[in-house]
């Protein structure tokens, strides 16, 4: 089983197929990452660097932007990324 | 491909015989509820609202509730009233027996208490019971199928494993001359510029639009963050960390027929114009099977990565899930285990036509586990608040 998915070509983050540890390198698409952090299972990982307000893509399409810079082998989450949409708290 | 199932005067085809007992309001929903329960066989749904509601709020219970009665799984109705309540017993038994259909009624009030309406109740269903033991399968083309598409308890591999096989699925029911439901609003969200494109009709096009766009807007007039509810807790532990991305995964379900049209919740799919829709449901996965069953499904697949148990008092639901964690762990609850195209490698194509097989199997009676384990969640979706 491979480690990770990338589903398209534009994305920026790829799925974990299995658990990934902190210091593993995986490889994707011929290109090796070093993970940065533990990773749980299907959970996401970046495959390139993200500043701060930066968009994220899965499935070649915007999933939300970065609140952090994202550095390549960064697990990318709730944590550092967030919704750009239905987002009445931001009218308040 | 041909399939056998219950001819209903009305010239839809049911997979299923139930004999249905209808409360119209929440005050009428325990006595129905003992009633169904004397006659073996019966079901009856737990009516939460149809009273003190106004409007568009009222007319959707009462929508809902006749959507129910004339879904072709559905073989006799028993409507069981209040008398003073919000929507009448008379006028349901009447819009019903439209159908040809048998529909009897009761009233609480008319017959004077719990005890004899109850009585009464079984009087009137114990001879539809018997009449509906004699009825016999007849064979039927697999399109006269209206199967509706489910999403709960996501996680990525919904969008990787499951949901591409039901659409396979979904894709093949269509090619057979069916049609499918793609439900769940509030997960187009992100999603929506990819589903609009498939649309065949400017209007219906624009409707659709306009529905995922209310339902944003409803967040936003709030003033909350729709984050608050969507993704929940466990699609996030599970790795879904926005509303676009489980959106972008949930359409994938409605694989990549054209769509036909943009339906209201529990508005009837148009037999005469088969094929893919859309239906205006919550993200809430009761009220949006609900809402498609009351639109005429007779079959629904509802795809899972963190594991449920929902069924439906009606309509058989296939459950089928990407994780194969998630699978080992629910055995109980879990049909189909997609999650071997990404444990053992299966192709897609393999695993769909699985699906397309034990979704004909169900259809010529096989239970499933939902069924086995008499699963039979009900829930409508409100408009706004009760008065």
């Amino acid at each position: 089983m491979n480690a990770a998915l990338h589903i398209n070509e534009k994305d920026n983050v790829v799925t974990c197929l299995r658990a990934l540890k902190k210091g593993e390198v995986i490889e994707v698409d011929g290109r090796s990452y070093t993970v940065n952090m533990d990773i749980p299972r299907f959970h996401k990982v970046a495959t390139a660097a993200i500043a701060k307000g930066g968009m994220c893509y899965k499935y070649g399409e915007v999933i939300g932007d970065a609140t952090q810079d994202i550095a390549p082998g960064d697990h990318v989450h709730v944590h550092n990324i967030e919704s750009t949409r239905g987002r009445g708290d931001k009218r308040r | 491909m041909k399939i056998k199932a219950y001819r209903r005067p009305d010239g839809l085809y049911g997979i299923r015989n139930h004999l249905l007992v209808i409360p119209t309001s929440v005050c009428a929903a325990d006595t129905a509820a003992k009633i169904a329960a004397l006659v073996p066989g019966a079901v009856s749904i737990p009516n939460q609202h149809g009273c003190c509601q106004i409007g568009s709020d009222l007319a959707l219970t009462q929508k809902t509730i006749v959507g129910f009665g004339k879904n072709p799984n559905v073989g006799a109705v028993l409507v069981v009233g209040l008398g003073c309540d919000g929507i009448q017993a008379r006028n349901v038994a009447a819009e019903l027996r439209e159908t040809g259909k048998p529909v009897e009624f009761v009233v609480i009030q008319e017959c004077g208490g719990t005890l004899k309406t109850i009585a009464r109740g079984a009087e009137l269903m114990a001879p539809m019971a018997r009449d509906l033991s004699t009825q016999e399968r007849v064979e039927c083309d697999m399109g006269e199928i209206v199967m509706g598409l489910e999403c709960g308890g996501s996680d990525p591999t919904s969008g990787i494993a499951s949901n591409p096989t039901i659409g396979y699925a979904s894709n093949k029911l269509i090619a057979e001359g069916g049609s499918s439901i793609l439900s769940e609003t509030t997960e187009v969200i992100g999603a929506e510029h990819l589903i609009a494109a498939r649309f065949e009709d400017p209007a219906q096009r624009d409707k659709f639009l306009a529905q995922v766009k209310s339902v944003e807007d409803r967040a936003i007039a709030m003033g909350e963050d729709l984050r608050s509810g969507q993704p929940t807790p466990g699609n996030k532990e599970g790795g879904l960390s926005t509303i676009e991305e489980k959106s972008l995964g949930c359409m994938y379900k409605a694989g990549t027929a054209p769509f036909k049209g943009a339906l209201d919740y529990a508005e009837i799919v148009p037999p005469e114009k088969r094929g893919m829709y859309f239906m205006d449901t919550p993200g809430q996965d009761i009220d949006s099977i609900t809402g498609m069953v009351a639109g005429g499904a007779q079959l629904v697949i509802f795809s899972t990565g963190r594991g449920t148990p929902t069924g439906s008092p009606i309509t058989p639901v296939i459950k089928i899930t990407g994780n194969p964690d998630t699978y080992a762990k629910m055995p109980d609850n879990l049909d189909v285990n997609a999650g071997r195209i990404i444990s053992d490698g299966a192709r897609l194509e393999e695993i769909g036509e699985e699906v397309f097989g034990l979704m004909v199997d169900v259809c010529n009676g096989r239970q499933t586990k939902a069924e086995s384990l008499g699963h039979h969640e009900f829930g409508i979706y409100k408009l706004t608040g009760t008065f």
